[in-house]
């Protein structure tokens, strides 16, 4: 071949390959246009005043398509299929409680995004900011509103190897104290302080006392239930196999996501609930894989997301293992109940 | 003493220089071939950094997934890669000069495994897709490190590696900067992304077929016929090749690049393996594997770095970049200085330099220049490594074995590094983070020493 020949070659397919990707982004762009506008039979969504404080309400983030697309939107805790109120607030990940919310945001900069934890009263104003090290994934308010924590998964750049780690978070929204990794906690396993370089926290909840917190710590390929001192800044651990806890409103359980053998690499998760005094584990009826940390609506219903036709759905199932899982709420993640009454 | 010990290589480079026909000055700077792969390089760069990129981002935001599966499922493809090294650097020797043929193998699997991504919506799918990918990685490397040590000569090696990583750092930081101008442009267009990469990809394999030349030994003469390789009949060594090769025979590319008629006999598994058998192989062997033995994964040196000097969280995503940027920037002066120096002399003054690194990660120092003298250090110890192993393991490996030669050192230094991965993980485990980093020095330093130990006889020494 002459070098003509392969110059013609090389950039007719230039031409070609160039036309292919440019269709792609301007598809993928096109799409944003869509997803401004609401879909016809979607749940209806209009913009309205959304507080941490009004009772009897649920608090989620909208997926819905349309112009309050991702916006904390409120609907009534009985009714969570209606009428939807929308706050033009937008967040990844949210939860609320205390009337304290904590919503972790994603900033477009000019070469990549960036994520920040931003801390909201009552009514819904930014009252901090933090950066977060990584991509959002689980946060939590403590009862009172005092506390909140957060999660985010730290890593994905080849130069450093493709490996992923989480970097968990606490704040004292009273004193602004941030404790930026609970990696500075003091770990006691199996009654001895360990150290390991592999170890990694996620999936924080608070217990009433704004002391004692729950989470998962993962070591050497294995996964562990941690109750954490706030106070003594120690992790202890509980129980092993347990992701992704929540804390009952009553404090004596705790529910979860558990490994299963058997099942899917890819969906290895079923839930259950810990009872915090017994260790007894209930697997409840939920018989998909769940990857989200659980939300409890009272001390014997659950609430967690599945994916969806717009990225997540919100199903319901007892905590006592009977019963079957119900489906919501479409269009709906990251959950929060602010009937619950402040705990001081 | 990395100073020292480049002046003392520099002096002793200019009285060898002599003898040299003024060789580096005027001289064009590297062979077509080399810029050639280099280009492929960084266009397949761009393409693949686009996927890494925004990978967790997709796990995580786009399919709701939790990316820490896939973090355990990653250490076992790496592990096979290294193995697949070999295969793809055994396969190349083979019927004499197929290294295009085999790079562009490995090259096209990892395009064709883009557009699969689009198809791949849980882990276990993506993992398998990524596995490909790898396998296509593992088996272009060698191949591709050969063709420019092939088309370069002794004196201008370093150099030639030196440009060709360089290129090769550059599509790696351009890739996450277009991927992340896509999802800009869009919403939520990882298909877009994947998509575009797949198109860079293709470009990449295209530049490869269209302007490297394929048969680095028969370019020479007229291309001979069709090999009588598959009537030949079954040697001895070809008799006891294991059945693991012979099966892998079934993934050869269309044998275009022929066995040139009159030569030997295909070089076979068991004179790849005999390599290890020449003093001088065996001696870089032992010294890539020592120095492995004591390299810290670039993870553990940025946390390190995050942890001693306090280096905010939203700055830790910013140190690997620092790292490939010191890279980038020294990949070719360093390779120059190697083809002056020597590149042994080199190779091991860039482990001196991460040496200083963990001096500087234990010291006591916390001044606010701290993260970028060692993120120079650490890019600057990548630049007079990384090329510059191959330069010099060129200077001993046969040309017919060039490419076996090549993964030979590489999965061994890759093997070792893994194993220190393990070692040191452990070791902050037993002992804490200080106490590994000083075990890792010292061996480090020790690995230095007995590389110096173990200097080739003059009648072998550096080109």
């Amino acid at each position: 071949m002459t070098l003509r020949t392969r110059l013609l070659v090389l950039v007719s397919a230039l031409v070609v390959l160039a036309g292919v990707g440019t269709a792609s982004v301007l598809h993928a762009s096109a799409r944003a246009d869509r997803r401004d506008h609401a879909v016809a039979g979607g749940p209806k969504i209009t913009a309205g005043t959304v507080a941490l404080t009004t009772r009897g309400r649920m608090i989620f983030r909208n997926m819905a398509w349309g112009p309050h697309r991702d916006e904390l939107t409120s609907v009534p805790a009985s009714d969570p299929s209606g009428p939807r109120t929308a706050s033009k607030v937008k967040c990844l990940r949210f939860y609320a409680a205390g009337g304290t919310g904590v919503c972790l945001q994603s900033l477009h900069g000019p070469v990549q995004d960036t994520y920040r934890a931003v801390i909201l009263d009552s009514r819904l104003r930014v009252t901090a900011r933090y950066d977060v090290p990584g991509i959002p994934s689980r946060a939590r308010v403590s009862p009172s509103g005092r506390y909140a924590a957060w999660t985010a998964f730290v890593g994905g750049d080849s130069y450093a190897g493709t490996n992923f780690s989480t970097r968990t978070a606490v704040v004292d929204t009273r004193t602004g104290r941030l404790t930026p990794s609970l990696e500075a906690f003091r770990v006691v396993k199996d009654g001895r302080t360990y150290h390991a370089a592999d170890v990694n926290f996620w999936g924080v909840t608070f217990a009433a006392d704004d002391r004692t917190f729950y989470a998962t710590l993962a070591t050497g390929g294995r996964t562990y239930l941690v109750r954490g001192d706030l106070r003594a800044r120690t992790l202890t651990t509980l129980h092993p196999n347990v992701e992704c806890p929540s804390l009952s409103p009553d404090g004596t359980r705790v529910a979860y996501k558990k490994r299963v053998k058997g099942l899917p690499k890819d969906a290895p998760w079923h839930l259950y609930v810990l009872n915090l005094h017994t260790l007894r584990e209930t697997p409840l009826a939920e018989p998909r894989s769940v990857d989200d940390q659980a939300v409890w609506r009272d001390d014997h219903t659950l609430v967690y997301a599945l994916p969806g036709d717009y990225g997540a759905d919100l199903y319901t199932v007892p905590s006592d293992g009977t019963g079957k899982p119900r489906r919501i709420s479409t269009a709906a993640v990251s959950p929060a109940y602010v009937n619950r009454p402040s705990s001081e | 003493m990395y100073v020292a010990d480049s002046r003392a290589g520099a002096r002793t480079a200019s009285a060898e220089g002599v003898a040299r026909p003024r060789a580096g000055r005027r001289r064009a700077a590297v062979a077509p071939t080399v810029l050639a792969l280099g280009t492929v390089s960084l266009i397949t760069d761009v393409s693949s950094e686009m996927v890494t990129a925004v990978l967790p981002l997709y796990l995580v935001a786009g399919l709701g997934l939790s990316p820490l599966g896939f973090g355990l499922l990653d250490g076992i493809y790496n592990g096979f890669s290294a193995l697949v090294r070999l295969v793809g650097g055994h396969l190349a020797d083979r019927g004499g000069g197929r290294h295009k043929w085999v790079a562009g193998f490995g090259y096209g699997l990892s395009a064709a495994c883009k557009p699969l991504l689009l198809l791949a919506h849980s882990l276990t799918p993506i993992g398998l897709v990524l596995a490909a990918d790898r396998t296509g990685k593992g088996l272009r490397t060698a191949p591709r490190d050969a063709l420019i040590s092939l088309s370069s000569t002794p004196a201008t090696r370093g150099r030639a590696f030196g440009v060709h990583r360089a290129m090769d750092t550059a599509g790696a930081l351009l890739g996450p900067l277009v991927a992340f101008l896509i999802l800009r442009a869009t919403v939520d267009g990882y298909d877009a992304v994947f998509t575009v990469s797949f198109c860079v990809a293709v470009v990449g394999v295209l530049v490869l077929v269209l302007f490297v030349p394929g048969d680095t030994r028969t370019k020479a003469g007229a291309r001979p016929p069709r090999s009588t390789e598959a009537t030949r009949p079954a040697g001895s060594a070809e008799a006891t090749q294991s059945a693991h090769s012979r099966e892998t025979t079934e993934f050869e590319p269309p044998p275009t690049g022929e066995n040139p008629a009159g030569t030997t006999a295909p070089p076979t598994l068991r004179a790849a393996l005999s390599l290890l058998a020449t003093p001088a192989v065996r001696r870089i062997s032992l010294c890539s594997l020592l120095l492995g033995l004591a390299t810290v994964s670039d993870a553990f040196v940025f946390l390190l770095l995050q942890r001693r000097l306090g280096v905010p969280d939203r700055w830790f995503a910013l140190l690997p970049l620092g790292t490939a940027a010191a890279f980038l920037l020294l990949a070719v002066p360093l390779g120059r200085l190697a083809d002056r120096i020597g590149s042994r002399r080199l190779f091991l003054a860039g482990h001196g330099a991460l040496l200083l690194v963990y001096a500087l990660l234990l010291s006591a120092w916390h001044g606010t220049a701290l993260p970028y003298v060692v993120l120079l250090l650490h890019g600057g110890f990548y630049a007079a490594t990384d090329g510059v192993l191959m330069a010099a393991a060129s200077e001993s490996v046969p040309e017919e074995l060039r490419s076996s030669g090549l993964a030979l050192v590489q999965t061994g230094q890759a093997l070792a590094r893994f194993v220190c991965s393990l070692g040191f993980g452990a070791a902050w485990t037993a002992w804490g983070d200080r106490t590994a980093l000083t075990g890792s020095a010292v061996l480090l330093a020790l690995g230095v020493l007995v590389s110096l130990a173990l200097r080739p006889t003059p009648s072998e020494g550096p080109a």
